[in-house]
C-alpha cells in the first residue's frame, strides 16, 4: 500500500490467505479477506472486537474451516481439517483463553498429543528438553510446575513453547498483552523478536493501536469482516489513520474532562479481610476511599482480589474483618438491599451473568431496582404501562438501540446491553457506583459512550470507583489510581490532566507486579543519589 | 458373644472375605474411574453389571466353561459401554439421565432374559480359589491374601495397572486431559470423542467382569436384581478415591470390610438387628463421603459434552 521498502518485498511469502469467506449464524465475519505474511516479520492484525481478526486465524489455525478461499503455505495450497493439520504445516496459535490443563505439568501439557513418547512417559527426559527450548528463546519457566501454580505470563509463555516444541514457523498469538502487567509485556515483546531472529514469523492480533505500533513490522486492518489494509508498514502509517481504518470514522483520543472538585469522603473501605471462592485469602488489609465528584481507579492484573473487592463492597460477598461504609453507615456484610437503599449502584463485571436477566425483557431488567416504589408499584401489584415508558425513556435516553423495549437482552449487542445495566444503575440517582470492568469486550464507539457516562456521573456529583484492567482507561477517566495486588492496595497515584505520563505508567507498571510505592520512590531516590 | 468376633478364625475369616467382597466394586470402580477422568459420569454401571452377571453365569452354565462366561461379560459390557458412548458423546444426551437409563435398561433385561431363558435360579460352580504357592502357607496372611480366585487376584493387579496407565503412560495423559480441559486436548489434535468412546467402553467391560465376579466367582447364582446396588456403590467409590485407583481401593476395601464384618455378626448371631447390620456400610459410604467431599477436585469437565464451536 504506502512505504514499502524493496527489500521487505523480496522475502517470499510464508502464508497467503485468498478470498477468506467465513459465515456465523448472522453475521458475515470474513467477507473475501486477504492476508499475506512473510518470513521473519511480525505482522499485526488490527481490528475492533468482533471485526473478524481471530475468525480468520482461526481458520488459519484449523479451527475453522472457511467457506471460500484458498490458503497458501511456502506457496502450496493447504486444507487444514483441524488445528493438528495446521501445526503440521507449521502454524500455531496460541489462544486468548489458554489451551492448557491446570492439574498438570507445563511438560505434560506441552507433550500432549504428540507420538513422541510413544506410550510411556518419562517425563524428567523431556523437562530437560524443554528446559532448553526455553532458554533459547527467552522462555523461563519451570518443567516440572504445574500449570495452576503459574502466574498468567508464565502460563502463556507455556502456551508459546508448546507450540515452539512442535517446531512451527508461524505463531499466531490472540491478543496477547490482555493479560500482561506493563513490564511482561516487554518480556513478550523480547521473545517474539528472539523468535523473528531465529526466523520464525509472528501474527499479533490486537485491538491495541500503540502496542502494534510498537512491535509490529507490518499491519493489516479488519473492519466488520473486510479488510481495510493488508501489510501496510507499520513505520509508515500514523495512528490516527490506522485508527480510522479500523473504526471507519476518526475517533476522538481525548475526552473532554473537566477539572474535579472532590467532596466529601462517600465510600470508605477499611481494612477489609476477604476470601474468594475458593476459601483462600483474596483481600489482605485492603483500604481505600472515594469522594463525591471523583472518579478513582483501580489497577492491577486480573485475579488480583478486584472481584472480590467490588463484591465485598456491593453486598454480594461477606468480608471477615474490616468495614465498608457508604455515606456514613456500614454496608459490609448487609444484604445487597440495603446498599442499594445508601445509593449504590454496582455495574458487574459479568454482564450476562450478574448484571442482567438474558431472558427477561429490557423493561424487566431497567425496572429491577425500582419495583419495590411507586411508580412501577401501584397497590401492590407490578404497573407494567408505567414500566414500558420507563424503558422507552432509558432506551431514548441512553441510545439503546433496539426496536422495541420487550426484546430479551441476551439479543443485545455487548454495547447495547451495558448501556441497559448503566441506565437501569444511574437513573436510580446513585451518590456512589463501582464499576468494574465496563468496557470489556466493547468496540471502540460504545466504549466511547460508556466513559462519558463515567463522566457525567462524576460531573453529578457522585462517587465513581472504576476497576479495570485497561491502564489507558484508568489513566484518562480516573483522579486518582490505586494498584491492586494480591488483595493488598501497592499505592495510590494522582492523574495530573492528559496524556501519556510514561513515568506514571512505569510505576504503575511496578506496583502491578508487586512493589510497594514508598520503595519504588526510594530506589529512585537512591538512583538519583 | 461378642468377644467371639475377636478369636483369630472369626478375624482371618472377616479379613478374607472382605478381600474377596471387594473385588465387583474394584472392577466396577476402576472402570467408571477411567470414565470419569475423561469426563463422563456414567450412572449405568448396576445395568451392566447385571446384564454382565447374567451373560457369564447363563454362558458358564450352558457351555460349562467359566472363561466363556467372563468374556460373554466383556462383551456385553462392552456393548452397553458403546450405546451410552453414543448417547453421551455423539447425541450430548445428559449424562446423569441417561445412565439412569441404562441402569433401568439392564436392570429389566436381564430379568427378562433370566424369565425366559432359565426360569429358575441354577447354581454353577464357580472358579475355585487358586492357591498362589508359598504365599499361601503363611499363617494368617496366606488364608486372606492368597488363597483366593483368580478374578480376585484380577482386581487387585487392576489398581497399579490403573495408575500406571493414567499417570505414566501417553494414553492416561490424554485421558486427563481430556476430563480436565477438552478444548486445549482437541486444540492439539487429541479426539475427544475416541478417548471417551475407549474410556466407556473399558468401563463397560470391567462393569461386565465385575457382574461375572458376582455370579460366577463369589455368590455362583444369578437372581433378579442381585447387585442391589452395588453399582451405584462403585460409582460413589470413585468419588471416595478422589478419582485416583489406590484411593479407589482404599474405599473399596472399608465398604467390603465393614460389609464383611456385618456379615459375619449375622452368622454367629450376634443379636444386633440384621436391618442395622445391613445399614451399616452403607451409612459409613454417606457419613465418609460427607466427611471427604472437598478433599480433591472432580475432573473440570465431568459431565460436560464437548462440541467444538464452529
Amino acid at each position: 500500500m504506502t512505504n514499502q521498502t524493496s527489500s521487505t518485498s523480496e522475502i517470499p511469502l510464508i502464508v497467503e490467505m485468498r478470498g477468506i469467506v467465513k459465515r456465523f449464524p448472522g453475521v458475515l465475519a470474513n467477507d473475501h479477506v486477504n492476508f499475506e505474511l512473510k518470513r521473519g516479520e511480525i505482522h499485526g492484525l488490527l481490528g475492533e472486537n468482533g471485526a473478524g481478526k481471530s475468525t480468520l486465524m482461526n481458520i488459519l489455525a484449523g479451527l475453522y474451516r472457511q467457506e471460500a478461499g484458498t490458503i497458501l503455505v511456502n506457496g502450496k495450497p493447504k486444507v487444514f481439517s483441524s488445528p493438528r493439520d495446521a501445526i503440521k504445516a507449521g502454524i500455531g496459535m496460541v489462544h486468548q483463553h489458554f489451551m492448557l490443563v491446570p492439574s498438570q505439568t507445563v511438560t505434560e501439557n506441552i507433550l500432549l498429543g504428540l507420538d513422541d513418547p510413544r506410550f510411556i512417559m518419562r517425563l524428567p527426559e523431556y523437562d530437560s528438553k524443554i528446559a532448553e527450548l526455553g532458554e533459547r528463546f527467552g522462555l523461563k519457566v519451570d518443567p516440572r510446575a504445574k500449570i495452576w501454580q503459574l502466574s498468567v505470563g508464565e502460563q502463556q509463555r507455556v502456551e508459546i513453547l508448546k507450540m515452539l516444541y512442535r517446531g512451527v514457523n508461524v505463531l499466531i498469538m490472540d491478543e496477547p498483552t490482555a493479560v500482561l502487567a506493563p513490564q511482561e509485556i516487554e518480556g513478550l515483546f523480547e521473545t517474539l523478536r528472539a523468535m523473528i531472529a531465529q526466523g520464525k514469523s509472528v501474527i499479533f492480533i490486537s485491538h491495541k493501536l500503540q502496542e502494534v505500533s510498537a512491535i509490529a513490522d507490518r499491519v493489516s486492518v479488519l473492519r466488520k469482516g473486510v479488510a481495510t489494509a493488508s501489510g501496510v508498514a507499520s513505520k509508515g502509517v500514523s495512528r490516527q489513520e490506522l485508527a480510522r481504518l479500523m473504526v471507519g470514522r476518526d475517533v476522538i483520543f481525548a475526552l473532554d474532562k473537566k477539572p474535579g472538585k472532590p467532596g466529601d469522603v462517600v465510600l470508605d473501605v477499611r481494612d477489609i479481610y476477604a476470601d474468594n471462592d475458593k476459601g483462600l485469602p483474596a483481600l489482605r488489609g485492603l483500604s481505600l476511599n472515594v469522594h463525591a465528584g471523583e472518579i478513582v481507579g483501580v489497577a492491577g492484573v486480573a485475579g488480583n482480589g478486584q472481584s472480590e473487592l467490588s463484591q465485598v463492597i456491593s453486598g454480594m460477598r461477606q468480608c471477615k474483618q474490616g468495614q465498608v461504609i457508604l455515606a456514613g453507615d456500614e454496608v459490609s456484610n448487609h444484604s445487597t438491599l440495603f446498599g442499594i437503599q445508601h445509593g449504590m449502584a454496582y455495574v458487574p463485571e459479568d454482564r450476562t451473568h450478574v448484571g442482567s436477566a438474558p431472558n427477561l425483557s429490557i423493561t424487566d431488567n431497567v425496572i429491577m431496582k425500582k419495583y419495590r416504589k411507586p411508580p412501577i408499584l401501584k397497590n401492590g401489584l407490578l404497573d407494567m404501562k408505567a414500566a414500558t415508558k420507563l424503558a422507552n425513556e432509558l432506551k431514548q435516553a441512553y441510545d439503546i438501540i433496539v426496536p422495541n423495549v420487550s426484546t430479551p437482552v441476551r439479543l443485545l449487542s455487548g454495547g447495547n446491553l451495558q448501556r441497559v445495566i448503566l441506565a437501569r444503575e444511574i437513573s436510580g440517582l446513585p451518590s456512589f457506583m463501582v464499576a468494574v470492568q465496563p468496557t470489556r469486550g466493547l468496540d471502540v464507539g460504545a466504549i466511547e459512550g460508556v466513559h462519558r457516562l463515567l463522566l457525567a456521573q462524576r460531573e453529578a456529583g457522585a462517587a465513581v470507583l472504576l476497576v479495570s484492567e485497561e491502564l489507558e482507561e484508568l489513566l484518562s477517566l480516573s483522579d486518582r489510581v490505586y494498584v491492586i495486588y494480591e488483595g493488598k492496595i501497592m499505592g495510590e497515584v494522582m492523574v495530573k490532566g492528559e496524556g501519556h505520563d510514561e513515568a506514571l505508567v512505569d510505576t504503575i507498571g511496578q506496583m502491578m507486579t508487586g512493589t510497594p510505592l514508598d520503595q519504588i520512590q526510594n530506589e529512585g531516590v537512591a538512583a538519583n543519589g | 458373644m461378642i468377644s467371639e468376633l475377636f478369636s483369630v478364625t472369626v478375624l482371618i475369616g472377616i479379613l478374607a472375605s472382605g478381600i474377596r467382597l471387594a473385588t465387583p466394586y474394584l472392577y466396577a470402580s476402576i472402570g467408571e474411574t477411567f470414565g470419569q477422568r475423561s469426563g463422563v459420569l456414567n450412572l449405568g454401571v448396576e445395568g451392566q453389571m447385571l446384564l454382565g452377571a447374567f451373560a457369564a453365569f447363563f454362558v458358564a452354565l450352558t457351555t460349562g466353561n467359566l472363561w466363556f462366561g467372563v468374556l460373554a461379560a466383556m462383551i456385553v459390557g462392552a456393548l452397553m459401554g458403546l450405546l451410552m458412548a453414543f448417547v453421551t458423546v455423539n447425541l450430548h444426551a445428559q449424562q446423569g439421565i441417561s445412565g439412569i437409563g441404562f441402569y433401568l435398561f439392564g436392570l429389566g433385561m436381564s430379568d427378562l432374559l433370566f424369565q425366559k431363558l432359565m426360569g429358575t435360579v441354577e447354581t454353577v460352580k464357580g472358579f475355585p480359589p487358586l492357591k498362589i504357592p508359598f504365599l499361601s502357607n503363611i499363617p494368617g496372611v496366606g488364608e486372606i491374601f492368597f488363597n483366593q480366585n483368580i478374578l480376585v487376584y484380577g482386581a487387585y493387579l487392576l489398581v497399579p495397572a490403573a495408575w500406571f496407565v493414567l499417570n505414566k503412560t501417553t494414553l492416561g495423559l490424554k485421558i486427563r486431559s481430556v476430563g480436565e480441559n477438552p478444548d486445549a486436548a482437541d486444540s492439539l489434535g487429541v479426539s475427544v470423542a475416541r478417548v471417551r468412546y475407549f474410556t466407556i467402553i473399558l468401563g463397560g467391560v470391567l462393569s461386565g467382569i465385575a457382574g461375572a465376579s458376582l455370579s460366577i466367582a463369589l455368590l455362583n447364582v444369578f437372581q433378579q436384581n442381585m447387585t442391589s446396588g452395588l453399582g451405584f456403590i462403585a460409582v460413589a467409590l470413585v468419588y471416595f478415591g478422589g478419582w485416583r485407583p489406590w484411593g479407589v481401593l482404599g474405599g473399596a476395601l472399608l465398604f467390603s470390610m465393614v460389609n464383611s464384618l456385618q456379615l459375619w455378626i449375622q452368622v454367629l448371631g450376634i443379636p444386633i438387628p440384621s436391618d442395622i447390620a445391613v445399614m451399616m456400610p452403607y451409612v459409613l459410604t454417606i457419613l465418609v463421603l460427607v466427611a471427604t467431599v472437598s478433599r480433591v477436585r472432580a475432573p473440570t469437565a465431568l459431565t460436560r459434552p464437548f462440541e467444538r464451536e464452529d
